[in-house]
């Protein structure tokens, strides 16, 4: 539409709330956010004190920051590819125009539903190490379980299942929905031609699939980096650091320590890797995924 | 392939199906067990499915003697405004991006978008500070107003918008309706199945929701109930039949909701919404 002296008027008006809260909840803080950044700050006494680069120095000097980065590299090494190959798994099987197959795509989404704090409380309750489910059911077997969640080496484990059961409904949808987008006719095609099933998820389905698991690799990516509620309710970020990830810390630090400049430095790092991860998404997308 | 042979396999996709959704919802079985045990039941081995005496007094504990029952009325409260926020302000805005023509409109919209890269735990602090200032913290609205900024909604809604026909606009306009009458008649109206979607999906997002609330509510009477349970969680450690009862019904809205829009859920999902 054209732009009359009335419409501008009309424009800003509807534009306002947006606009506003782009300025006073995005624009503003990302800018005050890199300025604390280079400050000591503990929010009651006074004005915060230019520092410089210290916080940053500060934290890649520190034993836990290379901690909280090797944590996050062990969740996202076991995390993405139990997620992509479990919802890939379902998502096949959900593909097939089987009666009754729609009851379990309605099921599976119910850990999607649920808050992560509900979630993470029921799995609490499951791994706990003598009376929990988890162990109760291994013992069936003669499996002595571990205790999951106060054992240092199996605590990031724990965290990896319970996130693969929360968002494996998600993400065999996502697939799901991928697959749906697949052309039946090439299938019959290649059915005709005497391919076998294994052949045709290799060579047809996944290579088409490929922008919709780019997707799903990329969503994975950043979201292993924003691990919370997660850590927060199942282990603290303990046991002795074991679980302690860059939201948790920055949490930590902010609003447990006061330490506003630190835990900006830490959220501008953390920036960082997060816009890291999508650039390099924008440029590989074009090599990497396969396009009709 | 022969008939037989289909439904055979047929049959154990939906055998590995019903075995994968056991163990996703096993833990559910659980909790619902676990609410109705006696705090001594708690410990027995072997596990009881079904407790042998069924107990409601984590219902008890849960109702009478904890606020629960006010953080649901909080979680309904800052997810109903936050989610009506969220609606009307992303509308606006994207019936503008849409439909009308100004200087600088892409450079704005991409600014919009780029800040979708930006998660609320990078700005947090700052968005304290400034709620702080405006001696929000500790409130309804503290917790609601940041949501009046929704790139994503915008987005959408914007995509859709596109495509109702200028026609209907270029008529209501001759008939001398304002722009304002035009966005609430038509534009609202045309946009109905998108606005669903969004409801329902920033519904629960915001039932959900965890970091914001948690950074803001402190006043255990303006909780919403995931910040209530993960408090509980910290001072009821072992209490397993309390914190279940918890989980349950703060879990039952929300399911309520899955029921009667299903396909809207599946909508978000498949538009990118849901997170």
């Amino acid at each position: 539409m054209k732009t009359t002296t009335q419409s501008k008027w009309i424009i800003l008006l509807f534009l306002a709330p947006s606009l506003l809260g782009f300025i006073v909840f995005s624009l503003i803080p990302i800018v005050s956010a890199l300025y604390l950044s280079f400050t000591s700050w503990d929010v009651i006494g006074g004005a915060p004190e230019f520092i410089g680069l210290k916080n940053y120095a500060s934290i890649l000097f520190s034993a836990e920051f290379y901690r909280v980065i090797l944590n996050t590299l062990k969740y996202i090494s076991l995390y993405i590819p139990g997620i992509i190959v479990s919802s890939l798994f379902v998502a096949i099987m959900f593909d097939r125009d089987i009666k009754g197959i729609g009851l379990f795509r309605v099921l599976l989404f119910i850990p999607v539903l649920t808050s992560w704090v509900a979630g993470s409380i029921i799995w609490r309750s499951v791994l706990s190490g003598q009376y929990g489910l988890m162990n109760n059911l291994l013992a069936i077997v003669n499996i002595d379980g571990p205790s999951w969640l106060t054992d240092k080496s199996w605590a990031m484990i724990a965290i990896v299942m319970v996130s693969i059961w929360k968002d494996l409904g998600f993400f065999s949808l996502i697939l799901f929905g991928g697959l749906r987008g697949i052309d039946r006719s090439i299938y019959e095609a290649a059915r005709i031609d005497g391919a076998s099933s294994l052949k045709v998820i290799t060579r047809i389905t996944l290579p088409l699939l490929t922008p919709t698991l780019f997707f799903v690799l990329i969503t994975t990516l950043v979201n292993s980096f924003q691990l919370f509620p997660q850590i927060m309710v199942m282990t603290g970020g303990g046991p002795d650091g074991a679980t302690q990830v860059m939201v948790e810390r920055i949490y930590t630090y902010g609003f447990r320590y006061f330490q506003m400049g630190y835990a900006s430095a830490l959220a501008i790092i953390l920036l960082i890797i997060i816009v890291t991860i999508t650039l390099i998404q924008l440029v590989l997308q074009k090599k990497w995924v396969y396009y009709e | 392939m022969n008939k037989h042979k289909l439904k055979l396999a047929d049959k154990s996709i939906l055998l590995i199906l019903f075995l994968i959704t056991l163990i996703s919802l096993g833990p559910f079985l659980w909790m619902i067990s676990t609410s109705f045990k006696s705090s001594g039941a708690l410990m027995s081995i072997p596990i009881e499915w079904i407790p042998n005496e069924i107990s409601f007094k984590s219902y008890e504990k849960i109702i009478i003697e904890l606020p629960f029952l006010r953080s649901l009325f909080n979680s309904i409260l800052i997810s109903v405004f936050s989610t009506l926020l969220t609606i009307i302000s992303a509308s606006m805005a994207a019936f503008i991006f849409a439909k009308f023509e100004f200087k600088h409109k892409n450079v704005l919209f991409i600014l919009f978008l780029a800040s979708m890269m930006v998660p609320l735990q990078v700005t947090g602090i700052p968005i304290f500070i400034i709620l702080m200032k405006l001696k929000l913290i500790n409130s309804y609205v503290g917790v609601i107003v940041p949501t009046v900024f929704n790139v994503f909604a915008i987005f959408l809604l914007r995509q859709y918008m596109r495509n109702i026909s200028n026609e209907f606009i270029e008529a209501a306009l001759i008939d001398g309706a304002s722009y304002f009458q035009i966005y609430y008649r038509i534009i609202i109206p045309m946009s109905i199945v998108p606005i669903t979607t969004l409801i329902v999906i920033n519904f629960m997002n915001y039932w959900n929701d965890y970091f914001w609330p948690l950074i803001i509510l402190t006043d255990p009477k303006k909780m919403t109930l995931p910040i209530m349970l993960s408090k509980l969680n910290s001072q009821y450690a072992t209490e397993y039949n309390t914190l279940m009862a918890g989980s349950l019904i703060s879990m039952i809205p929300i399911l309520i909701v899955y029921m009667f829009a299903q396909k809207y859920f599946i909508r978000g999902i498949q538009e990118g919404g849901v997170k």
